[in-house]
């Protein structure tokens, strides 16, 4: 069952801050993955504190980054239901956690950070590990 | 604009390993790897718990292809009497 929207409506503004679309229903997850073009990244927003509490301040640093996604999105999962289920099919051959992390390239996954990558992680370690696969799938090539 | 819930678990009085993703070994020859719950008199409590079958292959290759595709969900909780509890180590602390 949800949370409370009141509970959870500071880890949306967090997203959205950073520069994040949030996409709540499976309509807008289509419009924005379906025939995906560049560079995007999807972040799979959880109420959980023990991970997304320092996920999402990791790809708050990350996004600092000169080298970047063109595009960021975010589904919460457990609270935007359809969302989430429907944007996990785009990258259905990974298992679900949350949060979680798909660097998308051309509709292709190229990178994903599960949730246990990011437990017991500091903000600055993932985001090290985040800008490190930004450069090597979104870096331009010399 | 309020981002005092990040870096902040929202429990703070619970086991240290609580939410985090587990590799459980037991003194029968199991391995689980489940989200660490908590730890009381009945045993551990892992939550969405993937079973380590060795007719797919080996331990080894089931843990690898955990932590590069993520834990299929055989069991929506488990518990383990802390007497079969052989080791439990953090999947991402995994050298695979």
């Amino acid at each position: 069952m949800p949370y409370n929207p009141a509970l959870v409506a500071p880890m949306r503004e967090e997203m959205v801050h950073m520069g994040a679309q949030e996409l709540t229903t499976g309509a807008e997850v289509d419009a924005a993955l379906g025939d995906q073009k560049g560079s995007m990244l999807v972040f799979i927003n959880s109420v959980c504190g023990c991970a997304a509490g320092n996920a999402r301040p990791a790809l708050r640093l990350a996004l600092q980054h000169g080298v970047k996604p063109q595009q960021v999105v975010t589904v919460f999962a457990g609270q935007d239901l359809e969302a989430t289920s429907r944007a996990r099919q785009y990258f259905a051959e990974y298992q679900p956690s949350s949060p979680s992390i798909a660097l998308l390239r051309d509709g292709e996954v190229v990178h994903f950070v599960h949730r246990h990558m990011i437990e017991g992680r500091s903000p600055q370690l993932i985001a090290g590990e985040l800008t490190k696969a930004f450069d090597k799938y979104y870096g331009v090539a010399v | 604009m309020s981002h005092r819930l990040s870096g902040r678990p929202l429990h703070t009085d619970r086991h240290e390993l609580h939410g985090v993703t587990v590799v459980l070994d037991t003194r029968s020859d199991a391995t689980y790897i489940g989200r660490f719950d908590s730890q009381d008199e009945h045993g551990v409590h892992l939550f969405e718990v993937g079973v380590f079958d060795p007719a797919t292959g080996t331990r080894e290759a089931y843990l690898r292809r955990s932590a590069q595709f993520g834990i299929r969900v055989d069991r929506p909780e488990l518990t383990v009497a802390t007497s079969d509890v052989a080791r439990v180590i953090p999947l991402g602390q995994l050298d695979l």
